[in-house]
C-alpha cells in the first residue's frame, strides 16, 4: 500500500494524452464513470461527516423528568461535556498505551519474518507466507471470540498459563486484546513489507555483497531503509486501526467483567448512543475522528522530517 | 547424509555447508514458532468443534475425541428455524454483493480520474482521499441518525449502501489504470469508433483486471470487518451478518450455555470460505500491492 501512496506523485495521469479543450469529445461518458461513486460518497461519507458536526451542537432538552425529550441548539455545550467526560479520556489514554505497545510489537514481528522470507535462509516460504496470512481471513470479532475462549480458564488449551494468571482480570485484559490485534494482522502487514522488499532491485544488493556485507548488514543498513516508506505507512493505519478499537472489547465484554461500557472510545460512542443521547455520541464521535486524524497526520510529518 | 559422502568432499565445501546450515537454523525456528502461533488457535477451533459439548470440557483441547463435527453442524443449521444459514446468506450479500458493485463504482471512478482531464479532477481526487483517513466506524453513528430521518434503519439497505462506498478502491483504481491502460489504445479505440464507455468495459477492465481483484478484496474485507454499522444500525435478527449473530449468542452463553457449541461451529462455517479463498487469491495481494513499485 505505501508504494502506492508513495509512487503517486510520479504516477500522475499523463497529461499530454489529453489537451485542455477536449473534453468535449468524451462526451457523457466522465459524468457516466465519476457520478455513481459521487452520489454515494455524498450520501454515505461526507453528509454523515457533516451531520455529525450539525447533530453535535444540539443539546437534549426535557420538560420535567419524564416529560419528551426535544433536541435544542446548544452550541459548543457538548465538547464541554466531552472534555470533562473523565472515562472518555481514560479510554483514550488506554488506547494510546495499547497503541505505544502493540504497534511496535506487531510491525517488528512483521518486518522480521518479512526480512526472513526475503532473505533466502529459508525454505518452503510458499507454505510459511499462506500460514502467516491465514489469521487475516478472521474477522475481527470472531477471532475475539476464539481467543475469549483460549484465555478462559477452564477451557484453554493452555491451562499451564491460565491457571496461574488470570488474563482476563483488569490487570492483563488490554494486553490480551493486543495479542487478538497482533495475531489478526502480522500477516497482513508482513505482507505489505514483502511485497515492498520484492520489489528492490537486485543490483542493489550486488554491491554490499561485493563489500562483504552479511545479511544483517544488508537488512539492516540497505533493505529495511528501502521498505521505510512501508512501514510508516502501516504504523498509519495501525495507529487508526487502534484508536477505532471497536469489536474486540465489545465482544471481550462477556468474556471479563474489566471491560467496562467506556472501555475504548467507540465503545463510549456506543454505550451513549444507546441511551441514546445522540448529541454527545456525535461529539465524542467529531473529536475522535479529529484526533485520529491529528495523530495520523502528525506521525506522517514527523517521519517526513526524519528523511530529511 | 552419511559421514562417508561428507568426508569426500574438500574441506571448504564441508564448512560452508557447515555455515549454511547454522545459518539456516535460528530463521527457520523463528519461522516454525510463529506457525504455531499463527494455525494453533485455528487447529483449536477445528478440533473443538468436531466435539460433543461434554467432551469439548472434558478431553484434550488440541486433540480429537469423537468426531462429531457433521452432527454439530446439523445442529446449528437445525437451531431457531434455521438463521444461521440467513446469517450465511447475509453476509454473502452485504459483503460479497458491496464489494463487488462497489469495486465496479471505484473502478469507473478512479478510471476516469485516471485517463480523462476534466474541470475539478484534483479537487475530486483530493477529497476522496482525503476519505481513506476517515474510519468506517466514525461514520457509523451518524448513518444511523441520518437513515432514522427516513425511517430506514433496521433494513438490509442501510447497511448495504453505505457499504458500496470505498475511497481506497478509487485511490487504488487511479493508481492501476495509469499503470496498466496505455492513452494509445485507448486513441486507437476512438478511431475505430468505439464509445467511451464500451471501450471501458470492453478492453480497459480486462487490462485491469488483476488489480480490480485488488479491490475488491480491499473492499470484502473492509465490510466484513466493519462491525459497528450493522451493530448499530440492525435490530431484527434476520437481517444480522453473520459476525453480529455469532456476536449476539456468544453475549447468550452464561443464560445459554448450550449456545456454546453453536458458537464455535459456526464460526468455523463462517471463516472457513474466506481463508480458502484467500489463499487461493493470495498472489493479487501480492501483485496488487507491489503494482505502484513495479512501474
Amino acid at each position: 500500500m505505501t508504494q502506492i501512496l508513495s509512487t503517486d506523485i510520479e504516477a500522475k495521469p499523463d497529461e499530454t494524452a489529453a489537451k485542455p479543450g477536449r473534453a468535449v469529445k468524451y462526451g457523457w461518458a466522465v459524468p457516466f464513470f465519476v457520478v455513481p461513486f459521487g452520489l454515494l460518497f455524498v450520501l454515505f461519507y461526507l453528509l454523515p461527516i457533516g451531520y455529525a458536526i450539525v447533530q453535535s451542537l444540539y443539546t437534549v432538552e426535557r420538560t420535567g423528568t419524564f416529560g419528551p425529550a426535544r433536541e435544542v441548539f446548544g452550541g459548543l455545550v457538548q465538547y464541554q461535556r466531552v472534555f470533562e467526560n473523565g472515562p472518555f479520556w481514560e479510554s483514550i489514554g488506554r488506547v494510546l498505551l495499547f497503541g505505544v505497545v502493540q504497534v511496535p510489537v506487531m510491525l517488528g514481528v512483521a518486518l522480521i519474518l518479512a526480512l526472513l522470507l526475503d532473505s533466502g535462509l529459508v525454505k518452503g516460504r510458499r507454505f510459511f507466507r499462506l500460514a502467516f496470512f491465514v489469521p487475516y481471513a478472521v474477522p475481527g470479532v470472531i477471532a475475539a471470540i476464539m481467543w475469549g475462549f483460549l484465555y478462559s480458564p477452564n477451557l484453554s488449551p493452555l491451562k499451564s498459563v491460565t491457571s496461574v494468571v488470570d488474563l482476563l482480570s483488569a490487570d492483563f485484559v488490554l494486553w490480551a486484546m493486543a495479542n487478538v490485534v497482533t495475531w489478526v494482522y502480522v500477516g497482513y502487514n508482513m505482507l505489505i513489507i514483502y511485497s515492498s522488499l520484492l520489489a528492490i532491485p537486485t543490483e542493489v544488493y550486488e554491491a554490499a555483497k561485493l563489500d562483504g556485507a552479511g545479511a544483517i548488514r544488508v537488512a539492516w543498513s540497505i533493505k529495511i531503509p528501502l521498505v521505510m516508506p512501508a512501514i510508516v505507512l502501516t504504523t498509519v493505519f495501525s495507529i487508526i486501526g487502534t484508536l477505532q478499537l471497536l469489536a474486540e472489547p465489545q465482544v471481550f465484554r462477556s468474556f471479563s467483567s474489566a471491560v467496562t461500557s467506556t472501555y475504548t472510545p467507540n465503545l463510549t460512542v456506543y454505550s451513549t448512543s444507546s441511551i441514546p443521547n445522540f448529541p454527545l455520541a456525535a461529539a465524542f464521535s467529531v473529536v475522535l475522528a479529529l484526533a485520529t486524524f491529528v495523530l495520523s497526520f502528525a506521525f506522517l510529518k514527523a517521519t517526513q522530517r526524519g528523511d530529511r | 547424509m552419511t559421514t562417508a559422502v561428507k568426508a569426500a568432499k574438500p574441506t571448504a565445501v564441508k564448512a560452508a555447508k557447515a555455515t549454511a546450515i547454522k545459518q539456516r537454523t535460528l530463521p527457520m525456528l523463528v519461522m516454525a514458532v510463529f506457525t504455531v502461533y499463527f494455525l494453533t488457535p485455528i487447529w483449536w477451533l477445528f478440533v473443538g468443534a468436531s466435539k460433543s459439548s461434554e467432551q469439548f470440557t472434558s478431553t484434550n483441547p488440541l486433540w480429537f475425541a469423537d468426531f462429531d463435527l457433521f452432527t454439530n453442524i446439523s445442529d446449528l443449521v437445525a437451531y431457531r428455524e434455521g438463521v444461521f444459514l440467513r446469517w450465511l446468506l447475509n453476509s454473502v450479500l452485504y459483503t460479497g454483493g458491496a464489494a463487488l458493485l462497489g469495486t465496479l463504482l471505484a473502478a469507473m471512478c478512479g478510471y476516469a480520474l485516471a485517463k480523462y482531464r476534466f474541470r475539478g479532477r484534483e479537487l475530486i481526487f483530493n477529497v476522496v482521499l482525503s476519505g481513506v483517513l476517515v474510519p468506517a466506524t466514525a461514520l457509523a453513528l451518524p448513518l444511523f441518525l441520518i437513515f432514522s430521518k427516513v425511517d430506514a434503519t433496521n433494513t438490509f439497505w442501510s447497511v448495504f449502501l453505505p457499504s458500496l462506498v470505498n475511497p481506497f478502491g478509487v485511490y487504488l483504481a487511479r493508481i492501476y489504470a495509469t499503470a496498466s491502460v496505455p492513452d494509445e489504445l485507448l486513441e486507437a479505440a476512438r478511431i475505430d469508433g468505439s464509445g467511451e464507455v464500451r471501450t471501458f468495459f470492453k478492453v480497459s477492465t480486462r487490462l485491469m483486471f488483476p488489480a480490480l481483484v485488488t479491490i475488491f478484496l480491499f473492499h470484502f474485507v473492509a465490510v466484513w470487518n466493519n462491525f459497528l454499522l450493522p451493530l448499530i444500525m440492525l435490530s431484527d435478527e434476520r437481517l444480522f451478518p453473520v459476525t453480529l449473530g455469532l456476536y449476539t449468542w456468544n453475549t447468550q452463553v452464561n443464560q445459554i450455555p448450550e449456545l456454546r457449541g453453536l458458537v464455535i461451529v459456526g464460526a468455523l462455517l463462517s471463516i472457513t470460505p474466506l481463508v480458502v479463498a484467500f489463499l487461493l487469491l493470495q498472489r493479487f495481494w501480492r501483485n496488487g500491492l507491489g503494482a505502484g513499485a513495479v512501474k
